[in-house]
């Protein structure tokens, strides 16, 4: 395990993500952003173990999830922005990120949405025998959505090649799971239609990797579906660059637990004894202004015409 | 000569709707070897009313995926399955059941296209079937076009005649958008003239069923049968109608209405839904916006504003039928009590008295 590599991977988002975080008060971002602070290393886990054809499909909360497949950071960053350059052309924002050249297929904000998609697409890789997967990102509120049901059984019925990579961040919006369902152990789940399953803490980045390096060869040996929950927290509020405990639907002991339990800080903490301090500080400099440089850039893009939001309604 | 007569006898060639649908489906599944079935019951005793009879025997089960009644989620999956290359016919008993399916086809078929700057293509088409009839009641007997049809990026379609069905089914499955295909069950009896021959022809708004200069008529489905026979009686009595049939609803493309108006100066609709912001609303509102000058007050007709009931007692008025319609177009051309009389007349002779509640034997053609 290169866990330097896994760090760079993981401070990357962060580092992005801090930035939206501290540039949105400007108002150039003119769209909710959902950010994915505290939950990078189960993006990171998961994505370092997928080829590029591998399909990923993710939901409102994709920033962390797209520059883990390497979606293309300068295109996100232009479309938050509604800038011309954006991955899709400004039309979608933050939560409709995709990257086809990685297989990045779309972010699908409403949530359970995206599952029936990542069913066809792992349909279609069992028909074609292809030796690919799908993998799709789901949170705890996933799990309350029918259509979940629906795909689970079918992928179990057909083995299709899909993980339901699902990210326990215990809240939807501010309503925390123990108001929505019985506990937090998904294994029930995955039980009713005979689905493999594991939980990992979603917050130690050697333990999301190697568990789901096992899961993505079982698949791809073609024993079917499995289902993986990663139990995580999302630091910042629900939508928008702030914090949101002063409305205090979090417990102030929960938010310090989890804040201390800081995925990227656990890793730092680790690579600190193993490596010259100076190196790591390195690293994140670089990534740094690298994310400065796109910010730079991208204010001084087009942005799209109304002209442009007339194309693309049919297929001609 | 004999080669011509040999051309004739296949020219005349009469199928089913039912056996129009089959052959569209199934030249189609040889031409593209992308394209594949789905459905609940695909490879049942009823196959759809015989609709996809034999057609899993014929290119096996990978060919035609049995479904979970599960259609959400499967919906979902033939969209995936398309965005990623392949073509999915899904086949639905009712239009009802789509509705499950809501979120999917309005979010991800209607918008991947769009979402995707023309990335992602959405080659599906779902098949849905309208019923009547026979106590079908509140959730059996909707067809809901103006809905789908209120929706960028999904297309539309609504064959009448059985050769329309088949060009419809066809290019339906060779257009690269997502289309929704509703059917009227009671069409599924017709019979008709169908070229053996498979053609991808490019899909039309409008075709025209009769030549007029008195009145524009525009309907579709099994309304357009019910219209054909009130022109056919009209023109006996030398008052000519423009009928047209809006096979796609959606995108709506109304140049044609726009120059029949133009040219007769009163225009009526007939929605197979409720008239209450129906496509009949669209389309007078559209000839407005053009001021095209009429003639007498434009008319609509279609459902009342309540669900369809079952009982027999209670449908009476509830669908819009040839009677009706002569009664709107005898207020609109002004025609003489004495001649309406004797029009009806004629009407009544050709109709056989039936219950209301089962397909009137005209509605068999041939068309």
């Amino acid at each position: 395990m290169k866990l330097l590599k896994l760090f760079y991977e993981m401070y990357l988002i962060r580092s992005v993500e801090k930035k939206i975080s501290l540039e949105y008060p400007k108002g150039n971002m003119r769209c909710p952003v959902h950010l994915s602070i505290g939950q990078e290393a189960c993006a990171v886990g998961i994505s370092q173990n997928l080829k590029r054809e591998d399909v990923v499909y993710s939901n409102h909360r994709c920033h962390a999830h797209y520059i883990a497949k390497g979606g293309n950071i300068s295109e996100m960053i232009s479309e938050i922005h509604g800038k011309k350059n954006g991955c899709v052309g400004g039309v979608g924002g933050s939560m409709h990120l995709q990257d086809l050249s990685v297989n990045f297929m779309a972010s699908i904000p409403i949530v359970s949405s995206s599952i029936g998609l990542s069913l066809g697409a792992a349909l279609n890789q069992k028909r074609l025998n292809s030796n690919k997967i799908t993998v799709v990102y789901i949170g705890d509120a996933s799990l309350e959505e029918g259509i979940f049901f629906e795909c689970a059984n079918f992928a179990s019925l057909h083995k299709l090649p899909i993980l339901f990579a699902c990210e326990n961040n215990l809240f939807s919006v501010y309503t925390p799971l123990k108001q929505r369902q019985i506990n937090s152990d998904f294994k029930r789940y995955a039980d009713a239609f005979k689905i493999p399953y594991k939980k990992v803490n979603g917050n130690n980045i050697e333990q999301v990797f190697s568990v789901s390096k096992k899961i993505i060869q079982n698949i791809k040996n073609g024993k079917g579906p499995y289902f993986l929950q990663m139990d995580t927290y999302r630091h910042l509020e629900h939508c928008g660059p702030n914090n949101d405990d002063h409305l205090n639907y979090r417990n102030k002991t929960e938010v310090e637990f989890w804040k201390k339990k800081d995925p990227l800080i656990d890793l730092e903490n680790k690579l600190l004894k193993k490596n010259d301090k100076k190196k790591i500080i390195s690293i994140k400099k670089n990534i740094d202004k690298k994310v400065e440089k796109i910010f730079v850039k991208v204010l001084k893009e087009k942005y799209p015409t109304t002209k442009d939001a007339k194309k693309y309604v049919y297929a001609i | 000569m004999q080669k011509n007569t040999f051309m004739q006898y296949k020219k005349k060639r009469q199928i089913s709707f039912v056996e129009a649908i089959r052959e569209g489906i199934t030249q189609s599944l040889q031409k593209d070897k992308k394209l594949f079935l789905m459905g609940e019951g695909v490879d049942d005793a009823a196959s759809m009313w015989g609709t996809i009879r034999g057609i899993s025997k014929e290119f096996g089960k990978k060919r035609v995926l049995e479904m979970p009644v599960a259609e959400n989620g499967l919906i979902g999956a033939a969209i995936g399955c398309s965005i990623a290359g392949s073509k999915v016919l899904v086949n639905l008993q009712r239009v009802e059941f789509s509705l499950y399916a809501f979120e999917q086809i309005v979010n991800n078929a209607a918008k991947s296209l769009y979402i995707s700057r023309g990335k992602h293509n959405v080659p599906i088409v779902i098949r849905l079937v309208v019923g009547r009839g026979w106590g079908q009641g509140p959730e059996h007997a909707q067809s809901m076009e103006n809905i789908f049809s209120s929706i960028p990026g999904l297309k539309v379609v609504m064959p009448t005649f059985p050769n329309e069905a088949k060009e419809l089914m066809i290019n339906s499955l060779f257009d690269k958008n997502p289309v929704i295909f509703i059917e009227h069950r009671w069409l599924h009896y017709s019979r008709g003239e169908v070229d053996k021959k498979f053609k991808i022809s490019k899909l039309k708004s409008i075709t025209k069923i009769n030549s007029g200069k008195d009145i524009t008529i525009i309907s579709n489905s099994i309304n357009t049968l019910i219209a054909k026979r009130v022109v056919d009686t009209l023109k006996l009595f030398n008052i000519k109608v423009d009928l047209l049939n809006l096979v796609s609803p959606n995108p709506l493309n109304l140049e044609e209405v726009f120059k029949s108006v133009k040219k007769t100066k009163n225009i009526l609709t007939i929605d197979l839904g409720h008239k209450t912001l129906g496509l009949g609303g669209e389309i007078i509102a559209q000839i407005v916006e053009k001021n095209i000058r009429l003639k007498s007050s434009p008319v609509r007709m279609g459902l009342p504003f309540h669900p369809a009931p079952s009982s027999m007692g209670m449908i009476k008025d509830y669908y819009p039928d040839g009677k009706k319609m002569l009664l709107k177009i005898k207020e609109m051309l002004k025609i003489k009590d004495y001649k309406f009389k004797i029009i009806m007349e004629a009407y009544n002779k050709n109709s056989p008295k039936i219950p209301i509640d089962v397909p009137d034997p005209y509605f068999k053609g041939p068309f």
